[in-house]
């Protein structure tokens, strides 16, 4: 019983930090209709960033206190992925308004593989280690009940606080402020919240902005928990399942969607697994989403899909 | 003016309905096919053939199978890479078990084997509708590249899970040297785009373009969706199959598991929108630009960098492949959304009217 | 929009032009002896492969530096990026064979070693692979072009048993011991071995893949905390050593009941994990640097032609790749010993003489390279070479030494050998080479 606690407590918080990155996913998607297919390699370049940031800082401007070195990493960080945001608003998004959909996601690749080439250039292609001072070794909880204690992995705890206050944070900003207002309108019809007087280019850099914010926080939890380099990117593809069975525009979506796909998977593979060889529990959890999609095609909150006939 | 109609009178139906009604078509596509099977072996070199033109015809076959399904059907596929992967290893133990098997046929035995897996892995899209499907065909990803790697029997209890081949031979022909394989394949795929380029223009494909465009319009007059559907994925998981069985076959030779990886199918599904959905050039146009592009760059900056007297660096040479390659797309896209097929149509366009402009 | 698509058509017109022009037969000079090279600097796995060409490519440096080149034959390489994928390593492989007539080819990924072992025979390249690619491409009587020098994974599994089994004062019976292996054909390649020895001495072998690349190994790592085994044997590349690291910190399972194979066990995988790795251990299979580590800082690195930093010089990927590099080398030069000294030598003159390595230490310690790794000699039918190794234990800030040299145990190894190379040579019609092909 205890290990089957465990479990289901590791998993549950894989699945939390999974949602941090498909929270950018659904971000970009709720308020642009665009399928961010670079939002792999935003997570690289924002944990690139940060990392060597947090390196150069103290050998050039000599700050010795890691604490702040590790925030002024973060804050310039924040400040390239606002660059990053302008320039794709300034270069790609503008010049293929109202195009379909596919036309976007074939964009965002184009975007994916640029950002690879231009990250890996600036900060390089070694592993590089993020130290915000996560605590790395296994907390013992409960040991009356349980014998020995139930494990529970700090780090990952430590995370999914964060995730939970990250999600609740851009919640309210989506239902309760008039920027989160103009972004639901904006994901609704371009042309029809243009001519209202939304000024579309600024919404989508704050959207691709607080796209890359996100970003930056899972690559900055991401990277303290594996260091940062190249395969930090296909984090993106765990994700998708979660993006996809919570709803693509459904930011508590994320989180109940993560819940699900990080339990199904660790579940799966630590107590189905061994009868089959192993190695499943990438496939369960896109079966595991496409069962749920089944039931709602659209995902447990996503929206419904109109068509017009 | 070279390229009008100006009389061709059509004097029977058939002769309307043939699949190039204009005579400069058929003619160039003819000079085309005849340029690419008695030409191009005489001017292309082995690294040509093999590193470029097979791939690309090999990839141009695929994209034409997730073209169908994508482009003319609606239906997003994540997944082909897995439907190249069953057509390879179908037609893989078709050769390792079956005695004397002729290897055509062996690789239509992997094209059928990953058509079943294509309708079984369609079903869901009886349901579900748009990115939402992309989720049913990862699932067919991730599924067949574990059971690929688990399952020893689809690799002949290999101790390391690769499979290989040897010794091809097709209708008494070797096809061992570069030129019998580009032969080969090129021969494979005019046959399968002629009859792609058929089954689109026929009553089956526009049932798929009115699912595309509005299936629940469609399902009114009368087109069942279920049918057209999946039909869709039976004939566009046949082509990938087939695609993946010659993949394995001839271009690599050995491979694993990995070598039909979900960026091979994300690569597919790029092929397909870049060069065009729902058009049988873009697919070609498509494979060119993703499988020659990359390649090209990779060869031709070192020179740049040599005449303005810069050594590039192997790890910068990669990245700066990446950049240019990211930045092209995006570029093409931006001035022409629907694909470098729609390009070609304009560019026709021109030429009809020419030296009018319009 | 019209001046957009005139343009756009023109540099597609353009491109293709281009790509007309390439030409790739261009030869080596006269008088050069050119190195194809295949590593991988970009991808998932560049922090391990970069270290292995940076010393692949200063060796080949040193060469020319110190030594005028293989008996005054000049040594020419180019690299050619593979990020570690099989068809842009094919690709890699066929644009740089034209270049000479015959070169040794070292792709660092099995992956890649099974594509090209199709290829290499009929192009006559041969094909180093180096602790990794096919074992049973040390029988030279099937594999004529593969050269898995150094030891393959089963010699390299086979001395992790050995010395567990001296751990355990000789009986493992009854021992729990997993795997935990990268699901590649890379991962899966010390599996017969271990199966074989589990029957001969009674352990328990738990298999545990993990999806490639190898970052979320939660799952594996609670079963491993439910199963409890005696030890654990990791057999990761890339990001996946350092995941499974944190992962047995995370869940709290000792690191000094760890043990990778030499490619799990370098300073990219335990870098970051610093401290925390304290007491993991692995093979290796080179030796402190030496005389040549010191040859390569005083020829290369400070003429400013060093081809990584000059920190990484001695690191343990980079002396693999060193060694490397010095095999290959070796092996042009007992050919010229043969085939004419002084002069380029081809493909086939090259496998005669990689066949016939005879690097005993007299000759190791006239090239400076005694300390760095052990004498190895090839013949016709082991084209293995050497099939020892060492453990090193990491101490949080270093990899120090914690075993003797261990020799694999050939009589376990020999029959699966000739098993599975004779399942080769049956599905390809192959027959064994005649005692006469081995003197050519």
């Amino acid at each position: 019983m205890g290990f089957f606690l465990e479990t289901l407590i590791g998993g549950l918080m894989a699945g939390m930090l999974y949602s941090l990155v498909a929270l950018g996913f659904v971000l970009i998607y709720k308020a642009s209709g665009v399928f961010n297919f670079a939002q792999g390699a935003m997570v690289l370049f924002a944990a690139l960033a940060m990392a060597r940031f947090a390196e150069w800082l103290p050998v050039y401007a000599g700050i010795t206190s890691p604490v702040v070195a590790n925030l002024i990493a973060f804050v310039l960080a924040a400040a390239v992925m606002f660059i990053v945001a302008w320039v794709i608003e300034y270069l790609v998004l503008r010049h293929l308004v109202n195009q379909e959909g596919t036309t976007l996601l074939m964009a965002t690749l184009g975007i994916t593989y640029f950002l690879d080439g231009v990250g890996q250039t600036i900060f390089g292609s070694d592993i590089y280690k993020i130290d915000i001072g996560m605590p790395k070794e296994p907390l013992m909880a409960f040991q009356n009940a349980f014998e020995g204690g139930l494990m529970i992995n700090q780090e990952d705890m430590v995370a999914a606080v964060i995730a939970a206050v990250l999600v609740a944070g851009l919640s309210l900003f989506f239902q309760k402020t008039t920027t989160g207002r103009a972004l639901r309108a904006v994901a609704d019809d371009h042309q029809a919240a243009q001519s209202i007087g939304i000024p579309l280019n600024r919404i989508w850099v704050i959207v691709w902005c607080v796209a890359g914010i996100v970003a930056l926080v899972a690559g900055m939890i991401w990277g303290s928990k594996l260091g940062v380099q190249f395969s930090l990117s296909t984090v993106a593809l765990r994700a998708l399942p979660v993006v996809i069975l919570g709803g693509l525009t459904s930011v508590p979506g994320a989180i109940i969607g993560g819940l699900i796909i990080g339990v199904g998977e660790k579940l799966s593979e630590v107590f189905l697994g061994p009868y089959v060889g192993g190695g499943i529990e990438i496939w369960f959890a896109y079966v595991l989403a496409l069962g749920f999609l089944l039931i709602r095609p659209q995902g447990l909150f996503g929206e419904k899909i109109i068509d017009r006939v | 003016m070279f390229y009008r109609e100006n009389g061709q009178f059509k004097t029977s139906y058939q002769a309307d309905q043939q699949i190039f009604p204009i005579a400069q078509d058929r003619w160039g596509v003819l000079l085309l096919i005849a340029f690419a099977f008695l030409a191009v072996p005489l001017w292309a070199d082995e690294y040509m053939m093999r590193a470029i033109l097979i791939p690309f015809l090999i990839l141009s076959l695929a994209a034409l199978g997730v073209n169908i399904l994508v482009g003319y059907c609606g239906q997003i596929s994540l997944g082909s890479g897995a439907f190249m992967a069953v057509g390879a290893y179908a037609a893989f133990n078709c050769w390792v078990r079956l005695e004397g098997i002729p290897l055509l046929a062996a690789l239509l035995i992997g094209g059928f084997f990953a058509t079943l897996v294509g309708i079984f892995f369609g079903i869901p899209s009886l349901r579900v509708k748009g990115l939402y499907l992309s989720v049913a065909t990862l699932a067919a990803q991730f599924f067949c590249d574990w059971a690929f790697l688990r399952i020893n029997w689809f690799t002949n209890n290999s101790a390391s899970g690769t499979a290989s081949v040897a010794n091809l031979t097709a209708f008494g022909f070797d096809v061992v040297t570069p030129l019998q394989k580009y032969i080969f394949c090129l021969s494979i795929l005019v046959v399968f785009g002629v009859l792609a380029k058929n089954l689109v223009r026929g009553a089956i494909g526009r049932e798929w373009m009115a699912i595309r465009d509005m299936d629940v319009a469609a399902a009114v007059i009368g087109i069942r969706p279920m049918y057209a559907k999946l039909s869709a994925f039976a004939v566009s998981s046949f082509i990938v199959g087939v695609a993946g069985a010659l993949w394995a076959f001839v271009h690599l030779g050995s491979w694993e598991p990995a070598a039909f990886s979900v960026d091979r199918s994300f690569q597919l599904l790029f092929m397909v929108i870049l060069g065009g959905m729902g058009s049988i050039m873009g697919s070609f146009f498509g494979a060119a630009f993703i499988v020659i592009l990359p390649i090209a760059i990779n060869i031709v900056l070192p020179i740049l960098g040599s005449l303005v007297g810069v050594a590039v660096s192997t790890a910068a040479l990669t990245h700066a492949e990446q950049i240019i390659f990211g930045a092209l797309i995006v570029w093409f896209l931006i001035v022409e959304p629907h694909g470098l097929a729609k390009l070609w149509s304009v560019g026709k366009q021109k030429m009809r009217v020419w030296p009018f402009p319009h | 929009m019209k001046l957009r698509q005139l343009v756009l058509a023109a540099s597609l017109v353009a491109a293709a032009a281009t790509s007309a022009l390439v030409s790739t037969a261009a030869y080596a000079q006269a008088k050069e002896q050119f190195f194809p090279v295949l590593p991988y600097r970009t991808g998932a796995y560049a922090p391990n492969g970069v270290p292995w060409a940076n010393g692949y490519a200063d060796y080949l440096k040193l060469i020319n530096a110190r030594d005028g080149g293989i008996n005054g034959v000049k040594i020419t390489f180019e690299e050619c990026d593979t990020a570690y994928a099989t068809d842009r390593g094919v690709e890699c492989y066929e644009r740089l064979k034209g270049k000479a007539q015959g070169g040794i080819f070292q792709p660092l990924s099995t992956g890649i070693t099974f594509a090209l072992t199709e290829k290499a025979p009929a192009d006559k390249n041969p094909l180093i692979t180096g602790g990794y690619g096919r074992s049973e491409s040390s029988d030279g009587g099937v594999f004529k072009w593969n050269f898995p020098l150094q030891g393959t994974y089963w010699s390299g599994a086979d001395i992790i048993m050995q010395f567990l089994t001296k751990k355990e004062n000789g009986n493992l019976k009854g021992k729990k011991i997993a795997l935990v292996y990268h699901d590649s054909p890379y991962g899966k390649e010390p599996i017969p071995l271990l199966q074989e020895r589990a029957k001969m001495q009674g352990y328990d072998l738990q298999l545990l893949p993990v999806t490639a690349p190898g970052v979320e190994q939660k799952a594996t790592w609670l079963q491993i905390r439910q199963s409890r085994p005696d030890y654990v044997l990791l057999w990761g590349w890339g990001v996946m050593n350092s995941a499974a690291l944190k992962e047995a910190v995370a869940t709290g399972y000792p690191r000094d009941k760890m043990f990778g194979v030499w490619w799990s066990a370098a300073e990219p995988d335990v870098k970051d994990v610093g401290e925390a790795a304290k007491g993991y251990s692995g093979l290796v299979v080179t030796g402190p640097g030496g005389k040549v580590i010191e040859d390569v800082k005083k020829f290369v690195h400070d003429k400013k032609q060093g081809t990584g930093p000059a920190d990484e010089v001695g690191s343990t990927l980079y002396n693999r790749g060193l060694v490397s590099a010095a095999l290959a080398v070796e092996g042009v030069r007992a050919a010229q010993e043969r085939f004419g000294k002084g002069k380029v030598v081809n493909g086939d003159q090259i496998r005669w003489g990689l066949e016939n390595l005879n690097m005993d230490d007299k000759a190791l310690k006239k090239l400076g390279l005694d300390t760095v790794m052990k004498p190895l000699s090839t013949s016709c039918l082991d084209h293995e070479g050497s099939r020892s190794a060492r453990m090193h234990t990491w101490d949080g800030k270093a990899w120090n030494y914690s075993s003797d040299w261990i020799e694999a145990d050939t009589s376990i190894i020999k029959p699966l050998v000739k098993q599975f190379a004779d399942k080769y040579a049956a599905e390809r019609k192959l027959t064994r080479r005649t005692p006469a092909d081995c003197q050519s």
